[in-house]
């Protein structure tokens, strides 16, 4: 089968590589109809996160239908149309029983080193790195799917891919996202990134009840998708002197009450922080540049959430604890618990409460990965989310 | 009261009791955890106490044989490195008997019974050591920048042993330091599986079953219901026997069992199970015990590989809760085969 492999930092390839089969009984196999790039798989492109071979198979976005299914597997049969969270889950640890999948306990054969690096393990996650696990991505023709009696959800008739492909990761992030800060009637919320995840977090506060979501990047276009598409109020970064000054102006002073980092490790500024966190970054005396992560925390109203969507891979610099400390600030985070808002989210894409495709700005053959990988990465071509079809 | 040691300021008299302040509980006795309770967790911190230093202890010796090993072997380059410009026979035979001398202090700190003392005799070999280098920077033909360079190494691990010696000085001796004395090496771990204490007892009494998570073992076959055979792998891809016997055995709490006479590789274990508070499942915690090749030497040296035991005992536990809890033992594409793989399928199709 072709499958997206990563061969290096900055260099993809579309190869032919074996195809998958049954490992566990709880297996299945599925033909991929749709996947997507994500902002995490860009952390992989640019060589941020640790213990990754040449030759990994990529994608934690896809879907499709069942091809094979393990003896262990009873709810799920041939021809089955599915959409799959991007955590490996077992449904029956302490962690799963109680919803929180992306901790699960069971589905990380490398445990132990991400013991080593982490303090505990969390989930395996389908193609992001060997520290969750090693398992081969769905950027591909086909995939492995473990655990597929709990994970993959059965699509109703009538969607088309693009509107439910989402549900496997992003849509949910961004709800959970919002989720998180525990939105009160009259609350401001601000999101840092106006890449996909950050677009469905504006699109959730609002849903969860938001006066007003402020949303924060530097690229043009992906600002003007925040206003007119999500319904954000949009700062752009690059035109002025001090965010925290404006979300203050926004606020009368009070500044948000939540705040949301949908940037992550890979955050960018102008001037001499960028500098010195780029340089810091060179020396590896940090991994991430917690860029977006300082500001969303000094911006925060005092008592307010500061909820962590974007991907972090590694140890930080400067982190302003004080302000944490002081103020009274929460700070809430973790991988997306996909299992458990696919449901909930599907239903409101039924009703037409939420209309998750008009994110999506290129759509192209699998064998043109490695070409999205580097169009995403740079931001060219208006890009903001690229479905690959196999 | 007679007994008065004197007067408060208001006059009072005050009695030995009383002076000491008032000594009470926190919390009423029905708000506290039950005592037994709380004294059996501490148990389990007591049994792990006195291990602090060890790692530091166990660093040092193994530099030790290190820097030995290179002063005596290559001390030229030992000079070179430490600034002398033109080494003559004088300074390489020093240079060969300090790295005998710290040869001695590594196997002493490995070997020691009382690796405090071995580390302080580490601190002395320093302080001689930096009198040996201010001679050598004394000498106007040395490369001073060089010889002050070792002089700041030197003096960092100094104080390295300093600290070390300190901290293992304070330790207490507890029961693991008395088994690793008599050559034997300790593990402990634990692990939480999400089912009730019954199935989990059941499907550990059932031995030959243990070979289904415990990866290091080959088979275990049971000769009548005290005694079984166990096989194990070895490196290099031989297998050690032996045959061990149920010395204790209490229905859904513990099992123990040990090695009978004329085993291999003298060893113990023992498991018990508890029921997890809150509704959380059973905590299983298994204790091994085993008796490595080479006496005291040998099993201080296993300790430095402590990491090694203690992580097969890990990955075990691991994958019995998840037989446990999920049916089986995940793979991924690329834990499927050993060694480095990339998240790839197989070319060849893996049976289950
Ligand atoms: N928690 C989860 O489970 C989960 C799931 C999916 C993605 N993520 C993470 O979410 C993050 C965003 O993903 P994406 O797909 O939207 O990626 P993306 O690269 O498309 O978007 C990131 C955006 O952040 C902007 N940005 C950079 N520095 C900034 C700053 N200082 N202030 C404001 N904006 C800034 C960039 O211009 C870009 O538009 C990534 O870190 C990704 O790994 C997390
Ligand atoms: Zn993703
Ligand atoms: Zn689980």
């Amino acid at each position: 089968m072709k499958a997206t492999c990563w061969m290096g930092p900055n260099d993809m390839q579309v190869r032919e590589v074996p195809d998958p089969s049954i490992l566990n009984r709880r297996d299945c196999i599925v033909k991929v109809t749709s996947t997507a790039i994500c902002g995490s798989d860009l952390h992989l492109y640019n060589g941020f996160l640790p213990l990754m071979e040449p030759g990994d198979i990529l994608g934690h976005e896809f879907m499709g239908e069942v091809v094979e299914v393990g003896p262990g597997v009873g709810n799920l049969k041939v021809g089955d149309r599915v959409v799959v969270p991007f955590p490996i889950a077992c449904g029956n640890c302490a962690p799963c029983e109680a919803g929180a999948t992306s901790l699960c306990e069971n589905s990380n054969p490398n445990a132990h080193i991400a013991e080593k690096l982490l303090g505990h393990t969390a989930s395996g996650i389908f193609g992001y790195s060997h520290l969750t696990g090693g398992f081969a991505g769905g950027q591909a023709e086909y995939v492995r799917v473990p655990f597929a009696d709990f994970g993959p959800m059965k699509v109703p008739e009538g969607l088309t891919d693009e509107q439910v492909l989402f549900l496997t990761d992003i849509l949910p992030t961004g709800y959970m996202g919002a989720e998180m800060c525990g939105i009160r009637p009259g609350d401001t919320v601000a999101v840092w990134g106006c890449g996909p995840v950050g677009q469905f977090a504006i699109a959730s506060a609002y849903l969860l009840g938001a006066e007003k979501v402020i949303a924060i990047d530097r690229f043009e276009y992906r600002l003007q998708m925040a206003r007119e598409k999500a319904g954000a109020i949009t700062i752009n970064y690059e035109e002025v002197a001090n965010v925290v000054d404006v979300l203050k102006d926004l606020t009368a002073g009070r500044g948000p009450d939540h705040c949301i980092d949908a940037v992550g490790a890979e955050g960018h500024t102008h001037g001499v922080q960028y500098v010195h966190d780029r340089a810091k970054q060179a020396l590896r005396m940090q991994t991430d540049r917690p860029i977006a992560l300082r500001e969303a925390i000094h911006a925060c109203r005092s008592g307010g959430t500061v909820s962590v969507i974007g991907v972090y891979t590694g140890l930080i610099d400067k982190f302003p604890m004080n302000a944490v400390m002081n103020r009274s600030l929460t700070i809430k985070t973790g991988q997306t618990h996909v299992h458990r808002y696919m449901k909930p989210l599907l239903e409101r894409i039924q009703k037409g409460e939420l209309d998750p495709t008009f994110i999506i700005t290129h759509t192209m053959p699998l064998d043109r990965a490695p070409e999205g990988y580097r169009m995403f990465n740079a931001k060219q071509d208006r890009c903001e989310k690229i479905v690959l079809k196999t | 009261m007679d007994t008065a040691l004197g007067a408060d300021s208001n006059g009072r008299a005050v009695t030995a009791a009383a002076t000491e302040p008032p000594v009470g509980s926190a919390l009423r006795e029905e708000s506290r955890p039950d005592r037994g309770t709380a004294a059996a967790y501490q148990r389990i911190v007591d049994a792990d106490r006195g291990t602090g230093g060890e790692s530091l202890a166990n660093f040092l010796g193994a530099f030790s044989i290190g820097l030995g090993l290179a002063e005596f072997l290559a001390p030229y380059a030992i000079n070179k490195v430490i600034g002398v410009k033109h080494p003559d026979d004088r300074s390489l035979t020093t240079t060969r008997l300090m790295g005998l001398r710290e040869i001695g202090h590594g196997l002493a700190i490995l070997g020691n019974q009382q690796p405090a003392k071995a580390v302080w005799s580490r601190v002395a070999g320093d302080a001689l050591d930096l009198a040996l280098l201010g001679r050598t920077m004394a000498n106007p033909d040395n490369d001073r920048g060089r010889t002050a360079f070792a002089v700041a190494n030197v003096l960092a691990v100094t104080a390295l042993d300093v600290m070390c010696a300190r901290e293992l000085s304070r330790q207490p001796r507890t029961a693991t330091h008395a088994k690793l004395e008599e050559g034997i090496v300790v593990t402990r771990r634990g692990v939480t599986v999400n089912r009730p204490v019954e199935e989990c007892w059941a499907a550990w009494r059932d031995l030959q079953r243990l070979p289904t998570f415990m990866r290091h073992l080959e088979s275990v076959t049971e000769l009548d219901a005290r005694r079984s055979h166990w096989v194990a792998k070895a490196p290099a891809g031989r297998t050690v026997e032996w045959d061990a016997e149920i010395v204790e055995e209490r229905e859904h709490e513990l099992l123990a069992w040990r090695s009978v006479e004329g085993a291999q590789v003298r060893n113990a274990g023992r498991v018990t199970f508890h029921p997890a508070p809150g509704g959380r499942g059973t905590e299983l915690r298994v204790q091994l015990e085993y008796e490595p090749p080479g006496g005291k030497l040998g099993s201080k040296v296993a300790m430095l590989w402590r990491e090694e035991p203690g992580q097969q005992v890990k990955d075990d536990l691991r994958h019995f809760k998840q037989v446990m809890e999920t049916g089986e033992v995940l793979f991924s594409d690329a834990t499927k085969r050993r060694g480095p793989h990339p998240a790839q399928p197989d070319d060849k199709p893996a049976q289950l």
